[in-house]
């Protein structure tokens, strides 16, 4: 179908629209699953330092 | 008919065992991995049926592309909305915590793809149409779809409260849902720029079949990834909604 990757690029005049689309969607699609990540990761830590903290104010304690 | 009852009441108590967050945190993290796995292989298979085996649309040219993200897109937002609806419904009807934890987690995911159905949607109608946007029924019915998912997730933030946030929420989203069938049918009860539906279970397809496939494989890959970025997303939520309870604290990542 294709007789170059020059002309895939091109999608026979449509590169624009067609590279917008599936290039918006690919970012949306990996950008939102690293944020997620991000978050989880966060409130992990969050709770590793409440731990800490915890055994830290146990230990003082005796 | 005791026992059938028994059985019944048996099976009840099973699901309502992983409604439980403590036992639904763990089981989540081991279906992720399996998910994404699913996502990259229908990703791969749908992107090669898309751009090497669908031929060339004889009024469209390559411009009709557009169609393997955008019907995927378009249908995921419609789907996300009812079953987090759904999800909304049942948090509100059981109390169960972890009903309201889903409906949120697939909220921004909606949001996303409604985003993407819009987009998807400008790109294709300025070439085809000669327009990036009209007020048109199909247009602005799934417009308003993203302001639905904009206002679940801005009111549940606005309430310091979580449980009354779960509360508002689910009743607006029980309300939107009104929505969905307007969008499915705007194409059908007003004059509208946009085609009608691309795939009818009443009728045959009105396009080649391996087109079609393309369609579905990226639709069963953007369903995965929404299924794996849910599952993240409730996760991520579980924790920080359970932060007080002790079963967080003995978890083994939480664990110093």
């Amino acid at each position: 179908m294709w007789n170059s990757p020059a002309e895939f690029f091109a999608m026979g005049g449509y590169a624009l629209y067609v590279w917008c689309s599936f290039g918006v969607c690919a970012l949306v699609l990996l950008l939102e699953p690293l944020a997620v990540r991000a978050r989880h990761k966060k409130i992990v830590q969050r709770l590793q330092r409440e731990v800490i903290a915890e055994q830290f104010d146990q230990k003082g304690g005796q | 008919m005791s026992n059938v009852n028994n059985l019944s009441s048996s099976r009840i108590m099973n699901w309502f065992k992983f409604s439980s967050p403590s036992t639904f945190y763990p089981l989540a993290g081991k279906m992720i991995p399996w998910f994404w796995a699913l996502t990259i292989i229908f990703g791969v298979a749908g992107l090669w049926v898309s751009f090497f085996v669908a031929p060339v649309d004889a009024v469209q040219g390559q411009g009709y592309r557009i169609i393997f993200v955008h019907v995927p897109a378009s249908w995921m937002s419609m789907f996300i909305y009812l079953v987090m609806a759904a999800w909304a419904g049942l948090g509100l009807v059981f109390n169960t915590r972890l009903s309201a934890m889903m409906a949120q987690a697939l909220a921004p995911i909606g949001a996303w793809m409604a985003f993407l159905s819009l987009w998807t949607g400008a790109f294709w109608g300025k070439p085809m149409w000669g327009a990036w946007w009209v007020w048109d029924a199909r247009l602005t019915s799934e417009l308003i779809l993203l302001f639905l998912y904009l206002g679940f997730m801005a009111l549940q933030a606005s309430i310091d409260n979580v449980r009354r946030a779960d509360k508002a929420g689910a009743i607006l989203a029980l309300v939107g849902v009104v929505n969905v069938p307007i969008i499915y049918f705007s194409v059908k009860w007003w004059n509208t720029l946009h085609q009608g539906a691309s795939v009818s279970l009443t009728k045959a397809p009105a396009m080649a079949q391996t087109m079609l496939w393309g369609m579905l494989l990226m639709a069963l890959c953007f369903w995965m990834y929404s299924i794996a970025v849910g599952l993240m997303r409730v996760r991520a939520i579980i924790l920080e909604r359970e932060a007080h309870t002790d079963w967080v604290k003995q978890l083994n990542e939480v664990k110093p």
